[in-house]
């Protein structure tokens, strides 16, 4: 007989890696005192909590959207909006102006929430490329509304002078700004590994793999679907205002249509549908892109090359040269 | 507002609408026959349009540039079939728009290395170089109603071709079974090898033509990229008669917008804000349009049976 | 020039872990090297080095990064460079967005930036930071100049630009001096490449001149398609719309068009003999206005390092508001928001042996300063 002893999958221990690594580099850099290695593990997580949200949508319920640079960006305008209002002590549409975190992503989260419910009621009654297509459109129309509006710095982006607060604490500091950003990801993948394993999950991974048969069922899939849409663009949003906070300021090229193509880049590239997948994938981009960028002015090219191989050869992404499928996946 | 300037917009809407049929056209055929979601397809937009100012600086003939653009683009079309697309189309969308993506920074960043960072020069052949007074008296660029004519020519051709060769026949049969020609002895592969480089020289066309009244600088292909996406998602995906109202009909709803919005939006602000608010409004409005559409009619205009 | 600055950029990474011994003075460029505005990035780093080179100081690195013309890749390369790489000063951002976005947090963290083009209201104002200083001009200058030079010939005006800050910004700048009638007023959209519908309003105004601010791609695609519409309204812009890098281009279509500039290459004086034969002998090509800037730049940074060190702000502020250069623009000097004061031209683009350049007309302002420096308290 076998020991009956706990031994951890593969795929576990693959995951676990990958959601410890930003948390050592950053530990690593903090202690060395290159604190610029801080903000790129902040970076790292913050897309990786951006990529969470898509892979929500994208990996469960296999909606593949190019708008979710819609969310991300809802997400950076409130962070930014309140915080600029906070700094003048004037109110946004009748609600106070707090420039605290969590009422920040409170608001990022109802307003692209909303947004969601709106976009995806409309864009779900579609799929396949004309799916992809719509979300592409609807984002593009707030991609032009941050251009034209006038009040909060159009094309130019808007400027966050202080982060906004998290109960006391110095997040202007990258410390403990990563361990802000960390905390959200990790609220981020426990909430996808919560939904992911749940009745819902599984019902939206049926309505994926068939949509006529989970209907038959009495199960409707549009529904489904749409509460995913909603929730995977609250937790985008959530990122987007991690994300306007990290570089104190927010544009409209958060909300390009480069931006939703990057997000889907970093769920195919660490593996769709997988935990720790948009994580690892997050992980490796920023880096291929920040060593790439400090070698060679030609680096996108490079970084194609790259996004190119690994889709010609490394089929199911980062996690599956990891953990291979097949294994129990965490 | 005078009955001319209207014309004038008109015929404005129609040449951004056959510009935009040219470059849709390819994409929707590529989708229609291979499944294939391409990202890339701008970039043969800019492969046409680089093609064309080189080889009209280097022989100083636009004409010649034109041929070379066609060329180019269709040998770009080829290499990237062979090459890279013909792994994608048994794989899913997102592999398709990952990899296509990345073809997107490769080719950028490669025109880049090639040809510097500087725009090229390309200017229209002098025997277009004229403005023809209208009936009406108006003044219009002869150059745009060529590039009009153009449009229409290649419309007719491209549905000759659909409907009347064996070619054609071939494309309607693989939008509607891929096995079924397959089973028939048809060379699948080089069928969609054939298409992709049709499409993509269409795609050039488009660049060089457009190239040349415009800017021929690295990520031209982009914003007309979206532009013919939307144009093919409201056309219905697969149809090239879709396509073809499509663009007529973005094309139009741009220009409309962009020429009466402001005026609209001056009857409620104050003049120096109607710009603004105006031309705002306007570049939403065909994203505006194309959700209103879906909403009502979630497989386009005119879907393809496929 | 490029292995030079690649080996710069090699040392400064090899050196940039831990601190060198003799610490030189560091300075962090982020520039525009790929994408659809690269070749104003190029300009701006050509122009930089060139200054560093003929300087002939041995105890400066220039680290020179891609900015891909994305604000948060810039905010990111920023905080690399002072976190990680401890510059002193930084420059090179050729987008007033892009400089929006590093500015502040530079100033914030306590170093230096000076810019070799975008000088977006905001920073010249209220935003004004003792940090923070342009050695290029007021986004509003040339388009002031403008304003100026059309009160002369023209009765009523068309203007027109882009739909985003620095649009607005030309159009504010150039009805500030601009006396006249204004016929119609137009913002397009941000990267917009045909121009018939806006063409056609032109001519339907009844405006006898058109001003129009459009710069890059989008400057190229009007002019061109302006040449054939039959139009005999004379269009005029602000120098940027009609720069070296893009009237190759735009080509005979622009020939004769007026527009405003601090320099151009006839400008009559050694420091500017001295730079256009230098640049050209190095680059084999002819410098825009961005080279220049970014020079300048050079220029006043190595300048003020004669004296004092970047870590001491206070000694270093004061020798770079002396302004103790050879600008090829002639005057320069500082005003009290640390933009410059200088002179500025009407130029006229012209045919040289088959080469597209601006050629000097006349003076149109001396000694310009800006609109926001009495907003600026510091």
């Amino acid at each position: 007989m076998p020991e009956r002893s706990f031994v951890p999958s593969r795929g576990l221990v693959a995951s676990l890696a990958v959601i410890a690594l930003p948390l050592a580099l950053a530990l690593w850099a903090s202690f060395a005192g290159e604190t610029f290695y801080v903000t790129l593990a902040t970076r790292i997580a913050i897309l990786g909590l951006a990529a969470t949200g898509l892979n929500l949508a994208l990996g469960l319920g296999g909606l593949v959207s190019l708008g979710h640079a819609a969310f991300f960006g809802i997400g950076g305008y409130v962070a930014g909006i309140v915080a600029s209002h906070a700094m003048e002590g004037t109110s946004v549409l009748g609600l106070p102006a707090i420039s605290e975190m969590a009422y920040v992503w409170l608001l990022a989260a109802v307003a692209a929430g909303l947004f969601a419910l709106v976009m995806g009621a409309i864009s779900l009654r579609t799929s396949g490329v004309a799916f992809i297509m719509i979300t592409l459109a609807f984002a593009q129309m707030i991609f032009y509304l941050a251009i034209a509006w006038p009040g909060y710095g159009g094309e130019d982006g808007l400027p966050i002078t202080l982060r906004n607060g998290f109960f006391g604490l110095r997040t202007m500091r990258p410390m403990p700004f990563f361990l802000i950003s960390f905390g959200a990801l990790l609220f981020g993948l426990a909430l996808f590994a919560v939904l992911k394993a749940s009745r819902f999950g599984a019902a939206l991974q049926a309505a994926r793999q068939n949509g006529v048969r989970l209907a038959s069922l009495g199960v409707e899939p549009f529904r489904i679907r749409l509460v995913a849409f909603v929730l995977s663009g609250m937790i985008t949003a959530l990122a987007g205002a991690l994300y306007a906070d990290l570089n104190r300021f927010v544009s409209p090229s958060m909300l390009s249509w480069h931006m939703s193509g990057e997000l889907i880049v970093l769920v195919v590239l660490g593996g769709v549908g997988r935990l720790a997948g948009p994580l690892a994938g997050a992980t490796l981009y920023v880096l291929l892109e920040h060593v790439l960028g400090g070698l060679t002015e030609r680096w996108q090219f490079f970084l194609g090359l790259a996004l190119l191989a690994v889709v010609l050869l490394g089929r199911g992404g980062l996690m599956s040269l990891l953990a291979p499928k097949g294994v129990r996946h965490g | 507002m005078s009955p001319a300037l209207l014309v004038e917009q008109l015929l404005n809407g129609l040449q951004l609408g056959v510009m935009l049929f040219l470059m849709s056209a390819g994409l929707t055929l590529i989708f229609g026959v291979m499944g294939l979601i391409n990202l890339a397809h701008g970039s043969f937009y800019m492969v046409g349009a680089f093609a064309c100012a080189a080889i009209a600086a280097a022989t100083g003939s636009f004409w010649a540039g034109l041929a070379a653009s066609l060329a180019g683009a269709a040998a770009a079309g080829v290499l990237v079939e062979v090459a890279i697309i013909r792994r994608l189309y048994d794989r899913d969308h997102l592999d398709q728009v990952l990899a296509t993506f990345a073809l997107i920074l490769i080719f950028s960043e490669g025109t880049r290395w090639l040809f510097g960072s500087f725009p090229l020069y390309l200017d229209i052949p002098p025997l277009l170089q004229w403005a023809a007074t209208l009936p009406g008296g108006l003044q219009y660029p002869v150059y745009r109603l060529a590039v009009i004519g153009l449009g229409v020519a290649v419309a007719l051709g491209l549905f000759l071709l659909i409907s009347r060769t064996r070619l054609g026949m071939r494309i309607r049969a693989g939008e509607n079974d891929r096995e079924m020609i397959a089973a028939l002895g048809v060379d699948i592969r080089r069928l969609n090898t054939i298409v992709f480089a049709l499409g993509a020289a269409l795609a050039g066309l488009a660049g060089a033509t457009v190239g040349a009244l415009q800017s021929v600088q690295v990520g031209m292909g982009e914003p007309v990229l979206i532009l013919a996406f939307v144009v093919i998602v409201i056309g219905g995906i697969g149809s090239v008669r879709g396509a073809l109202l499509g663009a007529l009909l973005v094309g139009l709803v741009d220009t409309a917008g962009r020429f009466f919005l402001p005026r609209i939006a001056g009857l409620f602000v104050p003049p120096a804000e109607a710009g603004l608010v105006g031309s705002g409004i306007a570049s939403m409005l065909i994203y505006v349009v194309m959700a209103l559409i879906l909403a009502l009619r979630p497989k386009g205009l005119f879907a393809s049976h496929a | 020039m490029k292995t030079t600055t690649a080996a710069l950029t090699a040392l400064a990474l090899l050196t940039g872990l831990g601190a060198a011994a003799a610490d030189p003075l560091k300075i962090g460029m982020i520039t525009t090297l790929s994408g659809p505005g690269a070749g104003l990035g190029i300009d701006t780093r050509d122009g930089f080095m060139l200054a560093v080179k003929q300087s002939g100081v041995t105890d400066v690195e220039v680290l020179v990064e891609d900015d891909g013309q994305k604000p948060e890749l810039a905010v990111q390369i920023a905080d690399k460079m002072i976190q990680s790489e401890d510059v002193g000063v930084l420059t090179g951002i050729v987008f007033s967005n892009l400089l929006m976005a590093v500015a502040p947090s530079v100033t914030a963290q306590d170093k230096f930036y000076v810019s070799t083009n975008a000088a977006p209201a905001a920073l010249a104002g209220k935003g004004c930071n003792p940090l923070y200083f342009n050695a290029a001009y007021q986004n509003d200058n040339l388009h002031e100049a403008m304003g100026e030079y059309a009160n002369r010939d023209h009765k009523t005006m068309f203007i027109m630009a882009p739909n985003y800050p620095a649009g607005k910004d030309s159009l504010t700048g150039f009805k500030r001096y601009y006396k006249g009638e204004i016929a119609g007023e137009l913002y397009t959209q941000v990267g917009q490449t045909d121009y018939a519908a806006e063409i056609a309003q032109i001519r339907a105004s009844g405006a006898d001149g058109a001003f129009v601010f459009l710069p890059g791609g989008m400057g190229i695609a009007f002019m061109k398609q302006y040449a054939q519409s039959g139009s005999t309204v004379p269009v005029m812009g602000p120098g940027f719309s009609f720069s070296q890098d893009v009237l190759g281009a735009i080509g005979q279509a622009a020939l004769g068009v007026k527009n405003s500039g601090q320099w151009a290459k006839d400008l009559d004086n050694p420091a500017s003999k001295q730079f256009l034969e230098a640049f050209q002998a190095e680059y084999n090509r002819l410098p825009s206005i961005y080279a220049v800037q970014a020079y300048d730049a050079a220029q006043l940074i190595l300048s003020a390092h004669k004296t004092a060190e970047p870590s001491d702000t206070e000694a270093f502020r004061a020798a770079l508001l002396k302004a103790d250069i050879q600008s090829p623009r002639g005057k320069f000097s500082f005003n009290t928001n640390q933009h410059p004061i200088q002179d500025i031209y009407l130029t006229e683009v012209v045919d040289e042996n088959g080469t597209l350049t601006n050629h000097i007309v006349e003076k149109i302002f001396s000694d310009h300063g800006d609109a926001y420096a009495a907003e600026c308290q510091m």
